[in-house]
Parts: structure tokens; C-alpha cells; sequence
């Protein structure tokens, strides 16, 4: 996979985030969040169905759609 | 380029202001001296440009969160001619701190006391110059959601830019200088001494998360976690629903009977068979009420309902809805006017109505008192909860049959992040004020809707005088004959119809109008319906209450928040013809089956 996405991790998996490619309304939702460049996120669950993912940043658990995981691209990192 | 930036506490309406203060010319720009970006726009101010950046939200110049290190360093990087305050003008004394600072830094600023629609309605004041005086810069009320108060503000904001000398980021950093000196020894202590784990320890949160949020059981334990706790909440009421009753009928006969001996009987009549026992029979649910409400603050305050986004989305999604809907609906269970409102959080406009177009559907507190009754009347006790968890299952349905159906007139892309918060137990004041604030609510819905919509039943069941109440030849028995050959098709008699238009206004008032129309209370009450009714014409009958109109407040709130009576309208003849036809089809069908 050239271009990771966040929602195309594993459960399990940790990444860091390396582009953020919202609009400006998802842009600032996300900052607020505390998803920035360069921060690691972990995927926790995918729900069923197709549904949300639920991911973790420092200590702040979020739950966000696919779609809007999708606009958001990683690099994989290794578990030390 | 002069430069204006905006700065407030979070939630003050700050970036509504700034959408419509700057058009929808924003976009996102790095500035010196911060690593993350910010809006701004520049828009044309008494014919000059200026650029206009909106500033992360915060409560403190001084404080040591992320976002007011970035006001700061913002400050101390960039050379600023006009500060814009936006402050929450219903908080002023929490918020005022915020322009108190800015003064005594020597910030060139006006002040901006936004909400002015919920101030006025929260009859708040503000000397606007005599605050500006001790201010000592312009103060102006605005409404960023209306738009109100925009064309004085935006003069007071031309006038102030014109003489306001631009800030010395030099000057600043030195005044600011305590703050990063704090913030460097912070960041040392926290390097030094402090460890904190790359992952964070598995806590109770992720223990129980593992569980509730399970990919198949999650869904299941959901319904089967809101079955018990309703099963819990009619086991434990039942009996003090029994001993409220048994108490109002003891302060009838011993206090109220002999006190009212000697009036005339149809003033007798007037307030003991229709108001007392009307807004008795109804304050002897209060207490189920209360119970209802005590485990829902706990379901609330616990952070499952956001779990309960998580598991429901992808469901709410093929409705057109988001978590969020599903959430607002679960709160819509206790009144539906607040879950309108809290439809505010939306963004998209499309998404918002058609949220709001499914949450009158919801099984509120009201509509539970009607239920109670009439299931506890007419079923056993084995039924009883599972005939309410089947209206409870219905509301549900009729809520995402609606979404389905006119998804298409609401289309809607607005992204679903929401935060999780962990697994909390809500304090006992927490539980005690919000059960305080229930009786309140009830008590004053009591003394306007419930007290007004009982007399007026017994006055149409009771004029004329000469003909036994609540017959063919009274004012109710010819509004009942008129209305019969729409409501007798799904079971329901002349009597109910007139219950039923006054439910309309209230639904506390159907059962208290049942027990005006027939002067009776409690336990007599019920007996007289078991006779009255059977289970297929009771249970029609409630089908039609849950789903026909929520209540009159709640379509008000309708129209308040959706800015249209159009909309308005649209929602109340869907759910009349939505109750009618599946009354019809389960009436009908319940006869054709024999039952």
C-alpha cells in the first residue's frame, strides 16, 4: 500500500499522521480534536457493519465515520 | 494590511461570528511564531481591506492549555490592530474576565456580548456605557446565530480600527513573559520527572468498551441493557405509583370533601371530579417519572449514549441520520424539546431536519405516563413490560421508517467525529438536582397545560347540564360524532377522541381528562377502562398517542428551531397520517385475526 489511510488500518495498529485533506469545517473539528501532523494515532475497534472506527489520540478517545478517516493519510509504524 | 483578530472562551458563537462577519471568503493560512493553522478572510471595512484571523478559543490569556499557548504566541509574533472579544453575553460573569485581561495588557479591543436573543429572553440587561466605560473600549450586543445588532457592531468595529494604535508583539512578549516562563519550566518538570506510558494502561474504560462495544453482541446487549432497566423502572414504580394514588384519594375524603361540603355540586364537581382527580391521577405517575429519570441521568452521565452513537451509526447512516440522531432520539425518551434543541450541534441543515423530523417520534416521559396507565389497567402483570418495550420498539421504528422515507429530501455529507469519554458514575447531586428539576417541570406544566386542559374537558363533558356527562348531547359528544367516522375505524370511541385533541396540547392531560370526563381517580379509573376496552382498542389507541403529535411545545420548538413553519406543518400531517394508517392496519388486522 503506497498511501496509507487511517481508515485502512488494523485494529490493534498504531500510525502516525503525516496529511490532513478536509475542508476547513473537518479541518478545525479535527484540530480540536488534537489530530495534528506528525501525531500518533491508534485504531482501537471498527464498528460492525461498515460503521465508525474508534481511534485514539494521546489520551482523547474519538469515534469518526470511514469516509472521514479516509481524508486523513498515516505511515505505518512499527510497535516497539 | 490592518489586522483584527477575534478571539473568545470556546462556544461563545465566536466562529458563527466569524462565518458571518467575513462571508464565506475564510480559508486556512500559517502564521509566524505558531505551528498550527488558522482561519481568516479579508474583507473590505469603511473602504479599506482588512484581514481578519479567527483565534482558537480560550478561557485565559494567562492559562497553559494548547490553544491559549497559541493566542499567545500568536500575540507576542504578529502585530494586531483590533481585538474583537466575542463573549457569551448570558455568561457575562464568568466570561467578562476575558476583556478584563485584554484591558490590563493593553490590548487595543472591542468588546462583542454575543447570544442577545437568549439574553433578552433570560431578561438580562447591560448599561452598554457605562461596561464600556469601565472597560475602556467600544461594548456592542450582537447575535452571531441572527444576525442581529451585526450593522451597529460592524460601525463600532470601523470606528474603533480607525484610531486603535497596532500592538507591540515586543511589548507583549515582555508583559506575557511570567506565562513562558511558566509554560518552559512546565515543559522541563514534565521532561524530567514526569512519565507518561506511550500506550495507555487498559483501564476499566477499554475493560468494558471490549465488552458493550462488541462487533456482534455489542447491538444485542444495548437492547437488552435498555429492556432490563425499563423492566427495573415499572417493577419499582408500580407499587409507588399505587401508594401516591392511595395517598390523593386519603387527602380527598378526609380533607378536601368536608372542606368543599358546603358549595354548590356543580363547583364541587368542577374541582374535585375535574381537577383534583384530573391532576391527581396525573401526579401519581411523577414518581415513576422521577425513577425514569434518575436512570436515565445515569445511562447519560455514564457515557454510554456515545457508545451507543458508536454501535448505531452505520444503521443511522443507511437512514440518512448519524450517531448523533440516534442519541438525540434515546434523549427525546425523556421530553423531546430539549433533544430538538440539542439538534443544534449539527451543522448541515439538512442533517438537522430531518433529525428533527424523527425525534417527535420518541416516547417521551409524557407519553410513558399515558402508557403506564392504560397497560397497567388493561394487561397483566407479566405483559405489561413487554407490551411497553413493544411501543418503545415501535417509536424506534416509526422514527427510522420516517428517516428512510424522506432521506432523500435531506441529503446531508457533514462529517461524524465525536469524542468518547470514559466510564463515569454521575454524582448523587447531579441525580438529585435533575430528579428536583422533573417535579419542577412537572409543577408547572401542571399549573398551566394540565390544570386548564382538565377544566375544559369537564366543561365539554358536563354543558349542557341537564344530560349525563360525557354522553351524545353534550358540547364533547357532538365534537366526538364529528370526528367518529375517522377515529371508530381504529377502535377508538367517542370518549378517547375528545381525550385525544386535548393531547395534543399536553399528553400529561389525556389521562387527567379521562378522569374528568368520568369523575373518577386511581384505581376506579382503571377499572372502569378495563371495562370499557379491550387489549386490541387499548392498544390501538396507544399506538395513535405515541405517534399522532408530540405536544404543543414540542411543535413549537419545531418551528423555533427550523426557522419555517412550513416544516412545521409537513412534520405534524406526517405524523397524523403515520399514526392513522398504522392504528388502521393494526386494528384492522388484530379484528380480521379474531382477537
Amino acid at each position: 500500500m503506497s498511501e496509507p489511510r487511517l481508515s485502512s488500518l488494523h485494529p490493534g495498529d498504531s500510525a502516525i499522521i503525516r496529511a490532513i485533506s478536509a475542508d476547513e469545517g473537518l479541518h478545525h473539528r479535527l484540530l480540536a480534536l488534537g489530530f495534528r501532523i506528525g501525531k500518533e494515532v491508534h485504531l482501537i475497534r471498527r464498528a460492525w457493519f461498515m460503521g465508525p472506527l474508534q481511534v485514539r489520540i494521546g489520551t482523547t478517545e474519538v469515534i469518526m465515520r470511514r469516509s472521514d478517516a479516509d481524508k486523513i493519510r498515516v505511515s505505518r509504524q512499527t510497535i516497539q | 494590511m490592518k489586522c483584527i483578530a477575534l478571539l473568545g472562551m470556546p462556544n461563545t458563537g465566536k466562529s458563527t461570528f466569524f462565518n458571518r462577519f467575513t462571508g464565506a471568503s475564510a480559508r486556512v493560512g500559517n502564521w509566524p511564531g505558531i505551528t498550527i493553522d488558522l482561519m481568516a478572510a479579508k474583507i473590505p471595512l469603511n473602504g479599506q481591506v482588512v484581514r481578519v484571523v479567527d483565534l482558537p478559543g480560550i478561557y485565559d490569556f494567562h492559562g497553559f492549555s494548547e490553544d491559549e499557548k497559541v493566542v499567545r504566541d500568536f500575540l507576542e509574533n504578529n502585530r494586531v490592530d483590533l481585538l474583537l472579544i466575542v463573549i457569551n453575553g448570558v455568561q457575562l460573569e464568568r466570561q467578562l474576565s476575558l476583556a478584563l485581561q485584554a484591558q490590563q495588557l493593553g490590548l487595543p479591543s472591542v468588546l462583542l456580548l454575543n447570544m442577545a436573543d437568549e439574553a433578552k429572553r433570560a431578561g438580562i440587561t447591560v448599561d452598554i456605557e457605562k461596561m464600556a466605560a469601565s472597560l475602556n473600549m467600544p461594548v456592542a450586543w450582537i447575535s452571531a446565530k441572527y444576525g442581529e445588532g451585526f450593522k451597529s457592531a460592524t460601525a463600532v468595529i470601523a470606528k474603533a480600527l480607525a484610531t486603535s494604535l497596532p500592538t507591540d508583539p515586543a511589548t507583549l512578549r515582555e508583559n506575557l513573559r511570567a506565562d513562558d516562563e511558566i509554560e518552559a519550566a512546565m515543559e522541563k518538570i514534565m521532561v524530567e520527572a514526569v512519565q507518561i506510558p506511550k500506550t495507555m494502561p487498559k483501564g476499566m474504560s477499554s475493560t468494558l468498551d471490549r465488552v458493550l462495544l462488541h462487533p456482534i453482541f455489542g447491538l444485542p446487549l444495548f437492547f437488552l441493557i435498555m429492556f432490563v432497566l425499563f423492566q427495573f423502572i415499572f417493577t419499582l414504580g408500580k407499587p409507588m405509583q399505587d401508594g401516591m394514588a392511595w395517598l390523593l384519594a386519603q387527602l380527598r375524603n378526609l380533607a378536601l370533601e368536608p372542606m368543599l361540603a358546603s358549595v354548590p355540586t356543580w363547583l364541587q364537581g368542577l374541582l374535585l371530579d375535574g381537577i383534583y382527580n384530573g391532576v391527581g391521577t396525573v401526579a401519581a405517575f411523577v414518581p415513576v417519572i422521577i425513577l425514569f429519570f434518575l436512570v436515565m441521568t445515569v445511562v447519560e452521565d455514564s457515557g454510554y449514549l456515545s457508545r451507543a452513537a458508536f454501535l448505531m451509526d452505520a444503521v443511522m447512516a443507511k437512514m440518512g441520520l448519524d450517531g448523533r440522531s440516534f442519541v438525540m432520539l434515546l434523549m427525546g425518551f425523556g421530553c423531546n424539546v430539549p433533544a430538538l434543541m440539542g439538534t443544534r450541534i449539527m451543522r448541515s441543515r439538512a442533517l438537522r431536519l430531518l433529525t428533527m423530523l424523527v425525534i417527535p417520534f420518541s416516547l417521551c416521559s409524557a407519553r410513558l405516563q399515558v402508557f403506564l396507565f392504560l397497560i397497567t389497567a388493561i394487561f397483566t402483570a407479566q405483559a405489561a413490560p413487554l407490551v411497553l418495550f413493544s411501543l418503545y420498539l415501535l417509536s424506534f421504528a416509526t422514527a427510522l421508517l420516517t428517516a428512510l422515507l424522506f432521506k432523500r429530501r435531506f441529503p446531508s455529507t457533514e462529517p461524524f467525529i465525536i469524542e468518547l469519554p470514559p466510564y463515569r458514575l454521575p454524582t448523587t447531586r447531579q441525580i438529585i438536582l435533575r430528579a428536583w428539576h422533573e417535579v419542577r417541570h412537572f409543577l408547572k406544566r401542571a399549573s398551566k397545560f394540565i390544570t386548564l386542559g382538565v377544566v375544559a374537558v369537564w366543561v365539554l363533558t358536563h354543558v349542557p347540564g341537564d344530560v349525563p356527562p360525557a354522553s351524545a348531547d353534550t358540547l364533547a359528544g357532538h365534537i366526538s360524532a364529528w370526528l367518529a367516522p375517522v377515529l371508530s375505524p381504529i377502535g377508538i370511541d367517542a370518549q378517547l377522541s375528545v381525550v385525544l385533541i386535548f393531547g395534543f396540547v399536553a399528553k400529561e392531560i389525556v389521562i387527567g381528562s379521562l378522569a374528568a370526563i368520568y369523575g373518577l381517580e386511581g384505581d376506579s379509573l382503571m377499572g372502569l377502562m378495563a371495562q370499557k376496552l379491550d387489549w386490541v382498542q387499548a392498544y390501538s389507541f396507544m399506538l395513535f398517542t405515541l405517534i399522532y403529535t408530540p405536544c404543543l411545545s414540542a411543535v413549537a420548538t419545531l418551528r423555533n428551531e427550523s426557522k419555517s413553519y412550513r416544516f412545521m406543518f409537513a412534520s405534524i400531517v406526517w405524523s397524523l397520517i403515520l399514526a392513522w394508517v398504522v392504528s388502521f392496519v393494526f386494528y384492522q388486522g388484530a379484528r380480521a385475526l379474531g382477537f
